[in-house]
C-alpha cells in the first residue's frame, strides 16, 4: 500500500534483470547510440589514416584503437544502463569526486601533449582526461542537490551545486579548457533550467548577455572584427573552416564516394574535430542527414521519456545528461557549417578518442538508465485522486 | 534557524487537548504538501522539457538545412574564372600638372593554379618553366604534386604569356583577373610615385595599395571610391621632368658622381615641377630594398628628399639675408674677412687656404664664398636669433611634402647651439638637411620674403605664406647671388639668354666613423632664375663628383654642378614659357643712336 502511494518500483519477484532491462529501456536510443558508433569506425576508416601515416604507424592503427576503446565504451554503457536509478546517483557522486580530485591533480601529475593546456594524465598505452569523466558525474551531482533542493526543509541545493559549479569551472579554466568550462556551465543552467528557475531570472539574464553583446560590438573594436569576420558570408579557403565548407560542398548530396575524400589530408583536426566534414565529402549530406537524425532521436526521445518521469531527481540528471550530450553534437556540426564561431568540440562516439569515448560511453549509459520505463504512480491518481 | 509553525495548528491543538501524538498529523499535512509542490514542479518542468526537446529539434534542423545549403552549393574555388566578372577601377589615376598620365590602372590576370584538377603537373612544371625563366622546374613539380589544392603562380601576367599558358591547355591552370597599377612612364618621376603592390588577395580581385611615395601618403585617397573618377593631379611637369632627368643624369655620368639630384620648385606656390633622384628604378617593378650595405646606395633612396647632407656654402645666403634685414649690415658694408680665423681651438679657413681679406664688402663675401667673412656675420647676429630664422625657413624639421618618405627625412641639427655650432652653421656645416629643404628655403629669399612650404600638388590659386624677411631684402639678396654667377664661384652658370643667381656649396662627406673624407664631396648648386623676378628654384646635388678634365682632379661645385644646372635651366626655362632676354650684339655709335631713339 505504502508503495503504491510513494509511487516507487513495485516489486517483481522473479523477473530476471536482462529481460526486464530489455522490457523497459528506450530501444531507439540504444539503437541510435549503437548506430553513431558503427558511423564513428566508419568514419574512422577515412579520417584517421592521414594521420597514423603521418605518424608512421599502421594504417588503420587508430581504427583498431577505436575498435577496442569503443568495444569497452559499450559495454560500459550497457553495464550502466542497467543500473537503478538510486544506483546511477552513487556511481555519479563517487565518480565526481574521484574525477574532481584527479582534475585538482593535473598540474602535478598531467601532461599537455605539446598542444599548450595540460587536460591529461598519460598512461603510456592510453591517456585520461579527467574533465570527460567529470562532466556525467557532475551533472548527477547537480541534479541530486537541486532535486533536494524542493524538498520541504530540504538543504539550499541551489547554492551549493552553484558553488560546485564555480570551483570547477575555476580549475578548468587554468588549465586552459574553455569549451569544458562552457559545457559544465550549461550543464547547470539546464538542470537549474528544469528545475524551475524564475521566468524573470531567465528573461533578465537573457537580455543581460543580448546587451553585453552589442555593448561590446560597439565598444571594442576586436570583438566587432571578429563577429564580422564570422558574419561575412566569405570564408578563407586555406583556413581549417574554408577546407571544411569546401568539402561539404564538394560532396553534395551523394559524396564523392568512399576513399576519395582529400580534406582528411589538408585539415589537421580531421579525425576529431572536422570529422563531419569528412562525412560530408565522402558520403555526402546523406550521412550527415542521418548522423543528425541519430543525435536527434537520442536527445529529444530522452527528453519526451522525461516529460512523464515523477522522480524529479531521475528527471533533472536526464534532461543534464541528455542536453550535455546534444549540445556536443550540435556544437560540433554548427561550427562546421559555420553556424557558431570556432571551438574545438568533438562528436561523441563518432569523433576518434580513447578514454574520452568511455566517458562518452558513461555518460549515455546512465541516461539509458534513467529514462528506462518506470511506473510513475499512475496507480495511486487512480486510486486517490480521482475526486480532484 | 527561521522557527516553522505548527501546522495545521487547529487540529494539533484539538489533538494535543485530546492527548493524541500531534506529529503524525502534522506528517500527513507535510505530505500533502509535498505532493502539491511536486506536482506543481513536475507541470513545470513537464514544459521546459518539452520546450528543451523542440529547441534541440529546431537546432539540428537548423544545421540540417544549412548542410543541405552548403551541399547544393557549388564549391568555392572556381572551376573557370568567371569571365564576365567586372572589376571595378578602385584606385585613382595620377597625372602631371597638365594631365598627362603618370599612373594609372591596367586589367591583366594572375595565374594560379589548382592541382587536383592537374592533368599532368609534371609537363605544366616543364612548360610553366619554359615560359617564366624565374620559375625553376623541379620546385614547381615539387610544389604542384605535394597534395596541397591551391597555389598562386604568377601575380600578373603579359597577353602574350597568358596565351602561352592556354596553349599549355592544363584544366589545374586557372586565370584570376586583376587590375595593376601601371606607370606607363616606366622611370620618370619613379622617387615621385613610389610604386603600388597587392594588398589583400582573392580569386577574383586584389586589393591595389601604394608601397612608397606619394602612392602610399594619397593611399586612402587614391582608394577612396567616390574620388576614384577624379585623377590626382601632381604639381610635376612631365616634359620638364624628362628635360631635368636627362640633363642630370648626363651631367652624373661626365661628372663621374655615384648619385645626383634635382629640384626645380615655383617659388610663389611652393609647387614641386620636377623632383629627380638618381640612380633610380622602375616602379612597373620595384627593385628589394637593400638588405646590406648603406640603404642610401639602392635605387629606392630618394636623394632630393631622404638625403640629408651637409649643404655647406650654399646656408651663407641666409646668414648675410638675416642680417640684412636685421639691419646689422648693407651689402656694402665691409666685414672682417681676414683668415684664418681663430676662435677658441677652432681655426676657420678659406677654401685652399686663401685669404679673402683682411675687409670683404658684404656681396664680396657671397660672390667670393668667404667662410670667415660669413662667420663674422653670423656673429654679429647671434646663435638664438639665427637658429629661430633658420627655423622659420623650415630646415630644423621634416618638410611636409606628399611623400612617406619625407617623414622619416630628418635635419640633423646639434643639440647645443654654441658659438662655434653659430659660425660652422653659418657656412652650412655641421647642420644637414636634405635638396628639398634649401629649395624651400631658397624659394622664401627668391619670392620676395615669405614662407614657401614645398607641395606635390597641383594648386591652382596662388599662395601666401608669412613673412620672414623685409621684400627689399629679399631682392637684396638676390641681386648678390647674381653676382655669384657673373663674378663669383659659378661663372659657369652666365648663361645666355636667362639671368641665373645662385650659391654654390662644396661640403666634405661625413664619415661613418667621426670626421670628413679628404676626397668625397657633395656639390651643391642652389639657384634661381631669372634673377631679376624669380620664378623657379632649382638646386641640384652630385654625390661624390669629380671633374677629370683638367691635370688634377677638381671637386668643388663651380666646376662640377653649376654646369649642370646651367644646362638644366637652358633646356627647361623655354618648357616653362620663360622668354629669353636676347642681349643687344655689341654696341655701336649707331645702334646706341636707335635705342636712344626708342
Amino acid at each position: 500500500m505504502t508503495e503504491m502511494v510513494y509511487g516507487s518500483m513495485p516489486v517483481r519477484a522473479g523477473e530476471p534483470v536482462l529481460s526486464r532491462w530489455w522490457r523497459t529501456i528506450d530501444k531507439w536510443s540504444l539503437t541510435a547510440i549503437l548506430v553513431l558508433f558503427g558511423v564513428g569506425i566508419l568514419l574512422g576508416l577515412a579520417a584517421s589514416v592521414p594521420l597514423a601515416t603521418r605518424n608512421g604507424l599502421d594504417p588503420f592503427y587508430y581504427v583498431q584503437r577505436q575498435a577496442v576503446f569503443g568495444g569497452l565504451a559499450i559495454a560500459a554503457m550497457l553495464g550502466t544502463s542497467m543500473l537503478s536509478p538510486d544506483m546511477v546517483r552513487r556511481l555519479g557522486v563517487v565518480g565526481f569526486v574521484l574525477s574532481f580530485f584527479a582534475l585538482i591533480l593535473l598540474p602535478v601529475f598531467g601532461t599537455d601533449f605539446g598542444k599548450g593546456a595540460v587536460r591529461w594524465f598519460s598512461f603510456g598505452f592510453a591517456s585520461f582526461q579527467p574533465s570527460e569523466f567529470l562532466k556525467p558525474g557532475f551533472v548527477i551531482v547537480t541534479a541530486w542537490l537541486m532535486a533536494s533542493a524542493q524538498e520541504l526543509n530540504g538543504p539550499p541545493g541551489k547554492t551549493i551545486s552553484f558553488c560546485i559549479t564555480l570551483t570547477v569551472v575555476g580549475f578548468l579554466a587554468t588549465q586552459p579548457d574553455f569549451g569544458q568550462s562552457m559545457l559544465v556551465i550549461f550543464g547547470w543552467s539546464v538542470i537549474y533550467f528544469v528545475a524551475g528557475a524564475p521566468m524573470v531570472l531567465i528573461l533578465g539574464f537573457a537580455g543581460l548577455v543580448a546587451g553585453g553583446g552589442f555593448l561590446a560590438y560597439g565598444a571594442s573594436e576586436h570583438f566587432a572584427r571578429r563577429i564580422d569576420g564570422f558574419l561575412s558570408p566569405d570564408v578563407d579557403p586555406r583556413s581549417q573552416l574554408g577546407y571544411a565548407t569546401n568539402a561539404i560542398q564538394e560532396g553534395g548530396f551523394f559524396g564523392v564516394g568512399v576513399g576519395e575524400g582529400q580534406v582528411k589530408w589538408t585539415l589537421p583536426d580531421a579525425h576529431t574535430d572536422f570529422i563531419i566534414a569528412v562525412a560530408a565529402e565522402e558520403y555526402g549530406l546523406i550521412l550527415v542527414l542521418c548522423i543528425l537524425g541519430l543525435y536527434g532521436t537520442v536527445v529529444v526521445r530522452s527528453m519526451f521519456r522525461l516529460m512523464k518521469e515523477r522522480d524529479p531527481f531521475v528527471r533533472l540528471a536526464g534532461a543534464g545528461l541528455a542536453c550535455i550530450f546534444g549540445v556536443q553534437a550540435m556544437i560540433n556540426m554548427g561550427v562546421a557549417v559555420r553556424l557558431l564561431p570556432a571551438k574545438g568540440m568533438t562528436l561523441p562516439f563518432v569523433s576518434y578518442g580513447g578514454s574520452s569515448v568511455i566517458a562518452a560511453g558513461i555518460t549515455v549509459g546512465m541516461l539509458l538508465a534513467l529514462t528506462r520505463t518506470r511506473p510513475q504512480g499512475q496507480m495511486g491518481d487512480i486510486l486517490f485522486r480521482r475526486g480532484r | 534557524m527561521t522557527r516553522t509553525p505548527l501546522r495545521p495548528l487547529a487540529r494539533i491543538l484539538s489533538a494535543r487537548a485530546a492527548g493524541e501524538n500531534p506529529d503524525v498529523i502534522e506528517r500527513e499535512n507535510l505530505r500533502a504538501r509535498h505532493e502539491v509542490i511536486r506536482e506543481k514542479s513536475r507541470n513545470r518542468a513537464e514544459g521546459r522539457l518539452l520546450f528543451m526537446g523542440l529547441a534541440f529539434f529546431m537546432a539540428f534542423t537548423v544545421i540540417g538545412a544549412r548542410m543541405g545549403l552548403l551541399a547544393a552549393s557549388e564549391p568555392m574555388e572556381p572551376r573557370s574564372a568567371a569571365p564576365g566578372a567586372t572589376i571595378v577601377a578602385q584606385r585613382g589615376d595620377i597625372t602631371d600638372r597638365n594631365g598627362r598620365v603618370l599612373a594609372t590602372n591596367l586589367v591583366t590576370h594572375a595565374l594560379y593554379a589548382q592541382p587536383k584538377d592537374m592533368v599532368d603537373p609534371g609537363k605544366v612544371a616543364r612548360e610553366l618553366a619554359a615560359i617564366f625563366p624565374d620559375l625553376k622546374e623541379d620546385d614547381l613539380k615539387r610544389r604542384l604534386t605535394d597534395g596541397r589544392s591551391f597555389m598562386w603562380i604568377k601575380k600578373k601576367l603579359s597577353p602574350e604569356q597568358m596565351q602561352k599558358v592556354h596553349e599549355i591547355g592544363d584544366p589545374g591552370l586557372l586565370f584570376g583577373p586583376r587590375e595593376m597599377r601601371l606607370y606607363p612612364n616606366g622611370r620618370l618621376a619613379a622617387h615621385v610615385l613610389g610604386g603600388a603592390s597587392f594588398g589583400a588577395e582573392g580569386v577574383h580581385s586584389a586589393e591595389v595599395i601604394g608601397t612608397a611615395g606619394i602612392e602610399k601618403f594619397m593611399d586612402d585617397r587614391l582608394r577612396d571610391p567616390a574620388k576614384a573618377a577624379e585623377p590626382l593631379q601632381l604639381s610635376i611637369d612631365l616634359t620638364v621632368q624628362a628635360t631635368v632627368t636627362e640633363v642630370l643624369d648626363a651631367g652624373m655620368k661626365m661628372m663621374n658622381a655615384k648619385g645626383a639630384a634635382a629640384i626645380l620648385m615655383d617659388v610663389h606656390t611652393g609647387e614641386v615641377i620636377s623632383l629627380v633622384s638618381l640612380p633610380d628604378f622602375d616602379p612597373n617593378d620595384r627593385p628589394a630594398p637593400l638588405l646590406e650595405g648603406d640603404p642610401g646606395d639602392s635605387p629606392l633612396f630618394n636623394r632630393a628628399v631622404q638625403g640629408v647632407y651637409e649643404l655647406g656654402s650654399t646656408f651663407k645666403i641666409f646668414a648675410v639675408a638675416q642680417a640684412l634685414d636685421l639691419g646689422l649690415v648693407n651689402p656694402d658694408t665691409m666685414v672682417d674677412a681676414d683668415a684664418p680665423m681663430v676662435w677658441g681651438k677652432y681655426r676657420i679657413k678659406e677654401f685652399k687656404n686663401h685669404n679673402y681679406g683682411p675687409l670683404l664688402s658684404v656681396t664680396d663675401v657671397i660672390a667670393k664664398s668667404s667662410n670667415v667673412g660669413t662667420a663674422r656675420i653670423a656673429l654679429m647676429i647671434g646663435g638664438l636669433r639665427q637658429q629661430a630664422f633658420l627655423k622659420s625657413l623650415g630646415i630644423f624639421e621634416a618638410t611636409p611634402v606628399e611623400l612617406v618618405e619625407a617623414r622619416g627625412a630628418r635635419p640633423l641639427v646639434p643639440a647645443k647651439w654654441p658659438d662655434i655650432v653659430t659660425i660652422t652653421a653659418s657656412y652650412g656645416h655641421g647642420v644637414s638637411a636634405s635638396p628639398l629643404h634649401l629649395a624651400a628655403a631658397y624659394a622664401a629669399i627668391a619670392n620676395g620674403g615669405t614662407a614657401v612650404k614645398p607641395t606635390l600638388l597641383h594648386h591652382t590659386t596662388p599662395v601666401v605664406g608669412t613673412r620672414l624677411m623685409q621684400e627689399k631684402v629679399a631682392h637684396q639678396a638676390v641681386l648678390m647671388m647674381r653676382e655669384v654667377v657673373t663674378r663669383g664661384t659659378a661663372s659657369y652658370a652666365n648663361i645666355p639668354g636667362y639671368a641665373i643667381a645662385g650659391k654654390t656649396g662644396t661640403a666634405d662627406k661625413p664619415k661613418p666613423g667621426g670626421g670628413y673624407y679628404k676626397d668625397k664631396v657633395v656639390n651643391t648648386f642652389a639657384s634661381t632664375f631669372p634673377a631679376h623676378d624669380p620664378k623657379y628654384v632649382l638646386i641640384v646635388t652630385l654625390d661624390e663628383p669629380v671633374d677629370t678634365s683638367s691635370s688634377e682632379p677638381r671637386r668643388t661645385a663651380g666646376y662640377t654642378v653649376v654646369p649642370v644646372a646651367a644646362e638644366a635651366v637652358r633646356r627647361t626655362a623655354p618648357l616653362l614659357g620663360l622668354r629669353p632676354e636676347i642681349e643687344v650684339p655689341g654696341q655701336n655709335a649707331l645702334t646706341a643712336v636707335v635705342q636712344k631713339k626708342n
